[in-house]
């Protein structure tokens, strides 16, 4: 006990984290299968077939999946906010943060830094290019320039995502996959 | 194991989302498409934005020198007979229907449309496919046909058929916005044939398929059920949500 017990992942963080993972992968999916109706990406207000683009993805444009795309992606953005809520307010009151996230060494600046930096940007950049959320906050789609600009920036936070997911699947092989994977369900020897 | 606890606590969660459910449906919270998992994230998403967007806040909107110079289209006119005999006059015969739960049915040819108070608007579209443009929309507001048709309290949604299969239904907190329009003008000129002449629908507040083209008549109802799928609109019957505020 004793030691040990300070170094279990509470109940709380371990259910999150698994319905984070399950969200994460759906949101990644889905937001592909929107993705690919248009590769390109632009800045300002508008971007269109026939106006210059910021970059233009090496693939075609592949019709027909932004259907269930958008489907999938806002029941999973839903889980994921809402799962996400429970896991910083619960977090708070644990003191989880200050004991064992509070930045000390690059790792744990990776995990505030998505907490609390990149797991907001990338939703309000998706807000941002809700002409409904926006008619009531005009100033969410101006402060990142634009709805072209948001969409731009929420693929580059998608993709600070996905290299911290490759990262922290490093870590994990480091510190012993089955053993940190075993910590993360049962709470035990991690 | 059941145990007592367990049967109250799962009780009053139960009853508490009967009751939320009851509340929801009242308020008007529930999209038509809400069957099966995904319609959980839809209710909750149009939920949430109507419960947020309950001031009838506008869509923004643009300066002149802001508008677009490409305004691509989807999909092409329609190709049936009545629709490119009526493009052939120039819509000299043609008349947009508004019935339904209304007091006074309408007929109104585009001169009559064309003469009522007119709104223009300099708004963004986008596409769902994820490219968008800025142009300019001149029309009537649906409000005034509305009024002019005396809408039943009983209405709930404002259902629009088109020329094409793209029949689409709106709730009354967009029917009645003020930025919802029956476009007849863009850009300053006539609403050109492929963005829907010779009448079209514009709601900012939504994605570009919310703003359906080439419309034939209108009709008021207190329930989308009898009507295609019963999804209010053909989009999710090709696998659109109805709800397109995002």
């Amino acid at each position: 006990m004793g030691a040990m017990d300070e170094r279990r992942h509470s109940a709380v963080v371990r259910v999150t984290h698994w319905i984070n993972t399950a969200g994460f992968f759906a949101l990644v999916i889905s937001g592909l299968a929107i993705l690919v109706a248009h590769p390109r990406f632009y800045w300002g207000e508008t971007g269109t077939v026939g106006s210059d683009s910021l970059f233009d993805l090496p693939m075609r444009f592949r019709f027909g999946h932004s259907g269930w795309g958008r489907y999938l992606h806002f029941l999973a953005a839903w889980v994921c906010v809402l799962n996400g809520i429970v896991y910083v307010v619960a977090g708070i009151m644990a003191r989880h943060f200050r004991r064992e996230l509070w930045p000390s060494g690059l790792q744990r600046v990776a995990y505030i830094g998505v907490v609390f930096g990149l797991f907001p940007l990338i939703v309000l950049t998706g807000l941002a290019m809700s002409p409904a959320i926006t008619s009531v906050v005009p100033g969410l789609v101006e402060v990142f320039g634009g709805e072209q600009s948001a969409r731009t920036l929420h693929f580059f936070f998608t993709d600070f995502l996905v290299l911290f997911f490759i990262g922290h699947i490093l870590m994990v092989i480091l510190a012993g996959f089955m053993k940190s994977v075993r910590g993360m369900i049962t709470g035990d020897g991690i | 194991m059941i145990t007592r606890r367990r049967l109250i606590t799962g009780g009053v969660a139960g009853s508490g989302l009967v009751t939320a459910g009851v509340l929801a449906e009242h308020y008007g919270l529930i999209p038509p498409d809400h069957g099966g998992i995904f319609g959980v994230g839809e209710t909750l998403t149009y939920a949430a934005q109507r419960v947020l967007m309950s001031g009838h806040s506008l869509a923004r909107e643009f300066k002149r020198e802001q508008i677009s110079k490409v305004f691509p289209v989807n999909g092409d006119p329609p190709r049936t007979a009545s629709y490119q005999r009526l493009l052939a006059r120039g819509f000299e015969d043609w008349r947009l229907m508004v019935d339904g739960l209304v007091a006074h049915p309408l007929s109104l040819s585009l001169a009559e449309l064309k003469s009522f108070p007119s709104r223009t608007q300099i708004t963004h579209q986008a596409c769902e496919e994820g490219w968008s443009f800025i142009a300019e929309w001149t029309g009537v507001p649906l409000s005034f046909l509305l009024n002019l048709a005396g809408v039943s309290a009983r209405a709930k949604y404002v259902v629009f058929f088109p020329f094409d299969e793209y029949w689409d239904s709106l709730d009354m907190a967009d029917a009645w916005h003020p930025q919802t329009l029956l476009a007849y003008g863009m850009n300053g000129s006539e609403m050109p044939t492929p963005h829907g002449a010779p009448l079209r629908l514009r709601v900012p507040r939504q994605l570009g398929y919310k703003s359906i083209k080439y419309l034939s008549s209108i009709t008021v109802t207190d329930s989308v059920k009898s009507i295609g799928k019963g999804w209010g609109s053909a989009s999710p019957e090709d696998g659109y949500s109805w709800y397109a505020g995002i």
